[in-house]
């Protein structure tokens, strides 16, 4: 799992080197440049990294609460004293460095829940524990939403994973997994016709199925909840979203061509993946990226580099190396005899999958713009340390494991 | 319990592996099969090409081009674009040596590696020709279409103003300029700005990653058109100008020529004056700092409207006005001359000799001194006022009705308001009501702390001409075409004098050229009606003025003459009026004698010298 990260960080920030590429610039520990910044950023991760690794594997657990509590204040004080940056005010000043809380508020939050989650006695199915532990969540994401970083803040939603592994119950993942399934559907297609479509289906059903008096109601609930969804879809799409998120979503449905604005960053970055090729263009020789046409491309974009330069290959295997990371920890998660590691392992997991799916979904046109960073690749201090800790703690409670035979 | 929920372990990798197909799946797609985002890489770039428009142009008032636009190319470079080539070729194509390539691309580094900025400004028409064929072959360079302005006359310079680099605080107040473009700076070229500078459109261009273009961006959907600047009809004569120039060379000083009907401007002379083509083109920055640093003749200074100076006798006339408002003055009213005006203290205003006493008319004819000191004083004491401060009072806004004492509101910028000082002024100066008409009597023969410019002085003389009415002097007679006339000025301002008074000081004014002071500048076919004017100056010689206004019965023409250090009013001012009346009226001009010594004399002689 170490090895995977470091092969992450390193390709990452190669990437970052190239994206940033000027041929003026020769050396490559020149700090002004993102490069080279990153390159501070990493050495100092390596160091958290091993301090991570060095504190008491209990601690973790005990502190949990204070981690999280801490983290709270963060983004409280944020809203107060913090600065703008891309609309955001989600960032703190330090000397050179700015630091963003939200990230650190997942760690928290991943600490939170899982101290929660892992008194003896919680039953995820109580309603009462269930509410308790997504106010855990909501609480730290309703302060992001308040800093106008939208982006992270549904980030939080990553966390219904953790649940689902802790004993959430099944239909009600299914009912959370269909919402926004269907909202997406009520998005792209046309109200009535989904309606009808929504008939059709609960019909068929019940035509398949017992037909009991009990089928029929809940049939009828859900028939009902179901075309409520779609018309309240429709109304906060039009009434509640911000112009710029419409725009997004509408680019993304391909119902607007917004060449100049939200469609030019995904315009750019499709053409800049899909210019790769099967073997990619090569080290450097990004022409797109080289010459900056694709917008954030050291942040939020830092996919393309990758799919520019090292084409299909390149980008299934860096992939592959993510999906690896998420698979390992999972194993590894489900071999914790504490609760409190698996659950946390399984925080970890989401938020790196969230992130993961939504930025490179992004990048490849699936999924509207929404401004959250590559794990270990994407340029920033905060994101890579957060991103470090958040792993190594978990790769602590792991050895941690150990110690508990 | 944990046991129960073990097997979901599942169904979350599963997830992961179906996110990571879909992604696959997707990759494979845009990256092998669609053809068209390799080809679109290789579109990619857009280029934004402003399109300047050409600015309006100026036509004097009948018809003649003064001001034009001509061609220029400025060579752009965008410094990350540029790959090796052959430096040598471009240096030798347009003119510069290999130094200077380098310090330019480096300049051009420095402001942004990305954004496109100038390498090397107006490449000559002929060298644009040999390089728009190469430019192939110097990846990361373009041109740049601009228009530079031409003057077709070395003359009116000041009138017509220049332009220049639009500043870069004015950049951040009006965003409809960008770093480069071009502003007027003086003179009509700044006041009429924005109608000049038309509005400017964007092409956009797709060139690829080779800086070849490929044409217009989605056929043009997202270019915006330039709109031409709106050419300006200005009421200018410039044969009169240029007339006008010759005869102040080697002078310091102005002639302001007016038609009074309209206030329409017919000639501006600021001497000393520049050749407008100087500011222009390459050589700019060098030509304007030898010319802004030139304190000892400060050309860049329009003296017709920037400059005051007291009117000394020409202001006479405007007591003669007031007066008779007033009611303490009147055709007979005689006042007699010892030779001077005493001030009670031992001291005296100074007259010359001639007849005494004098009526009104005679006055002006000979400008008398101790009359006016009289006619002044008989206002500012008349028995009605309370104090000298009200009557002062009084006075000084008759005064500012004929235009003095504020901006007139020409349309060029600069103007001076001119100083007729308030009673406030005095009151600090003296104590309050502790002055009388005595501690300031200088003003009744237009000396004091009195200040007029020169277009100040020409519209008295196109008042006096149309009998207490004026409209606000201008140069832009119409806009956009020849019939659309400029409608700002049409407004007829009124002084606050009853137009029956004006005749005999019109009378008075035609004796003063005829066998008066200024007897010497007078015309055989034309009756000249005009007033001297000597302006003491503190610093060195007098300052010579002289108004005018012809031909007597329906006037054509009203003007100011101010010379410099040139002594009496009559020396050099009025035949310089005189010899412009001429021309203007009968577009020749026969007197060439007198002409030669206004071109050619120097200040120190001087035409048939008349006693003030």
């Amino acid at each position: 799992m170490f090895i995977l990260y470091l092969a992450l960080v390193f390709i990452g920030w190669l990437n970052i080197y190239s994206a940033v590429y000027n041929e003026s610039h020769q050396s490559i520990v020149d700090f002004s440049q993102r490069y080279g910044k990153q390159l501070i950023w990493i050495v100092a991760a390596l160091f958290l990294a091993m301090l991570t690794l060095l504190i008491d594997g209990k601690f973790y657990s005990q502190f949990a609460y204070l981690f999280y509590g801490i983290t709270l204040l963060m983004l409280v004080a944020v809203l107060f004293t913090g600065k703008t940056i891309s609309g955001s005010k989600s960032w703190f000043q330090v000397g050179g460095i700015a630091l963003q809380p939200a990230e650190f508020a997942k760690i928290g939050t991943a600490l939170a829940i899982s101290k929660y989650l892992s008194i003896i006695e919680i039953d995820l199915k109580k309603p009462r524990n269930l509410l308790t532990v997504t106010a855990i969540i909501l609480f730290p994401a309703l302060l992001i939403l308040l800093q106008d970083d939208t982006g992270s803040a549904i980030v939080f939603l990553a966390f219904v994973a953790v649940l689902y592994r802790a004993g959430m119950s099944g239909r009600l993942m299914a009912i959370l997994v269909a919402i926004p399934m269907l909202a997406v559907l009520s998005l792209v297609m046309n109200k009535f016709i989904l309606i009808g479509l929504l008939l059709v289906a609960a019909g068929l059903y019940y035509l398949y199925t017992q037909r009991r008096i009990q089928t029929i109601i809940a049939l009828a609930v859900i028939y009902i909840a179901s075309v409520g969804l779609v018309f309240s879809v429709d109304f906060v799409f039009q009434h509640v979203l911000e112009q710029h998120q419409k725009v997004r979503i509408n680019v993304l449905l391909g119902k607007e061509s917004d060449l100049k604005g939200a469609g030019y960053n995904v315009n750019q970055s499709l053409i800049a993946i899909g210019s790769g090729g099967v073997l990619g263009k090569g080290f450097l020789q990004g022409t797109q990226t080289k010459y900056n046409f694709v917008p954030e491309q050291s942040t939020d974009f830092i996919f393309c580099t990758v799919g520019e330069e090292w084409g299909f290959m390149g980008s299934v295997l860096v992939m592959g190396l993510f999906i690896s990371l998420l698979i390992r920890i999972v194993m590894v998660a489900e071999r914790q005899r504490s609760r409190f590691s698996r659950l946390y392992g399984y925080g970890v997991a989401s938020i790196i999958f969230f992130h993961f799916a939504i930025n490179i979904g992004m990048t490849l046109g699936l999924v509207p713009v929404i401004g959250i960073p590559l794990p270990f690749f994407s340029y920033g201090g905060s994101s890579l340390w957060a991103f470090t800790i958040l792993l190594f703690i978990f790769i602590r409670q792991d050895s941690y494991r150990y110690e508990l035979l | 319990m944990e046991r129960i929920y073990a097997n979901r372990k599942f169904i979350i990798i599963g997830l992961f592996l179906l996110v990571g197909t879909i992604f696959v799946a997707r990759l494979f797609y845009i990256q092998i099969i669609a053809d068209k985002y390799i080809l679109s890489a290789n579109n990619n770039v857009l280029r934004y090409i402003t399109q300047y428009p050409a600015r309006g142009l100026i036509y004097d008032r009948n018809g003649k081009l003064l001001v034009y636009n001509e061609a220029a190319y400025d060579l752009m470079v965008i410094p990350k674009q540029v790959k090796s080539f052959d430096t040598l070729e471009l240096c030798s194509l347009i003119g510069i040596s290999k130094e200077e390539f380098i310090d330019h691309l480096k300049k051009a580094r420095n402001y942004s590696p990305f954004r496109p900025s100038i390498f090397e400004a107006q490449i000559s028409r002929e060298n644009y020709g040999f390089l728009e064929e190469k430019m192939f072959s110097f990846p990361g360079f373009f041109v740049q279409p601009r228009t530079l302005r031409k003057y077709t006359y070395p003359a009116a310079a000041h009138t017509l103003g220049y332009i220049g680099e639009v500043s870069p605080e004015l950049i951040l107040k009006n965003p409809y300029y960008r770093s480069g473009d071009y502003i007027g700076i003086s003179g009509i070229e700044r006041s009429y700005e924005e109608l000049l500078r038309g509005k400017k459109g964007m092409k956009i261009q797709v060139v690829d990653v080779f800086n070849r273009p490929k044409g217009s961006f989605q056929h043009g959907k997202y270019d915006t058109t330039a709109f031409a600047g709106t050419d300006l009809y200005s009421s200018l004569d410039i044969e009169l100008q240029l007339y006008g120039e010759k005869l102040m060379a080697g002078k310091k000083g102005s002639i302001v020529a007016i038609e009074p009907s309209t206030g329409e401007i017919l000639c501006m002379v600021s001497s000393p004056s520049y050749d407008p083509n100087l500011l222009v083109g390459r050589d700019r920055r060098k030509n304007y700092v030898k010319l802004s640093q030139d304190s000892v003749i400060v050309p860049l200074f329009n003296r017709a409207e920037m400059a005051m100076y007291p009117p000394g006798s020409t202001f006479k006339l405007v007591d003669a006005l007031i007066g008779q408002q007033e009611g303490v003055l009147g055709p007979d009213t005689r006042y007699a001359c010892p030779g001077g005006f005493s001030l009670g203290n031992g001291k005296m205003v100074g007259c010359h000799s001639h007849q005494s006493p004098l009526n009104l008319r005679e006055s002006i004819m000979i400008s008398c001194n101790t009359y006016y000191c009289r006619v002044f004083r008989s206002i500012i004491d008349k028995k009605s006022f309370r104090t000298t401060r009200e009557g002062y009072e009084t006075w000084r806004n008759h005064v500012m009705s004929f235009g003095f004492g504020k901006k007139l509101g020409i349309d060029l910028p600069g103007e001076l308001n001119g100083n007729i000082p308030s009673p406030g002024y005095y009151d600090r100066y003296h104590g309050k009501n502790r002055w009388t008409s005595m501690a300031i009597i200088s003003l009744a023969i237009g000396q004091g702390e009195i200040g007029i410019t020169p277009i100040q002085l020409a519209n008295l003389a196109a008042l006096i001409s149309n009998r207490g009415s004026y409209f606000v002097p201008h140069f832009v007679k119409a806009i956009g075409s020849k019939d659309k006339l400029n409608e700002a000025f049409s407004t007829k301002k009124k002084s606050d004098i009853d137009p029956a008074y004006f005749d005999i000081v019109i009378q008075g004014m035609e004796d003063v050229v005829l066998s008066g002071t200024a007897r010497a500048s007078k015309l055989d076919s034309i009756t000249i009606c005009g007033k001297t004017g000597t302006a003491q100056n503190p610093h060195g010689k007098n300052h010579s003025l002289f108004i005018a206004f012809a031909p007597m019965e329906s006037p054509k023409i009203a003007i100011s003459v101010v010379v410099e250090n040139a002594g009496f009013g009559a020396a050099w001012a009025a035949p310089i009026a005189s010899l412009m009346i001429e021309k203007y009226l009968t577009r020749k001009v026969k007197r060439t004698d007198i002409e030669n010594n206004m071109i050619n004399g120097t200040l120190n002689s001087a035409a048939k010298v008349i006693d003030q």
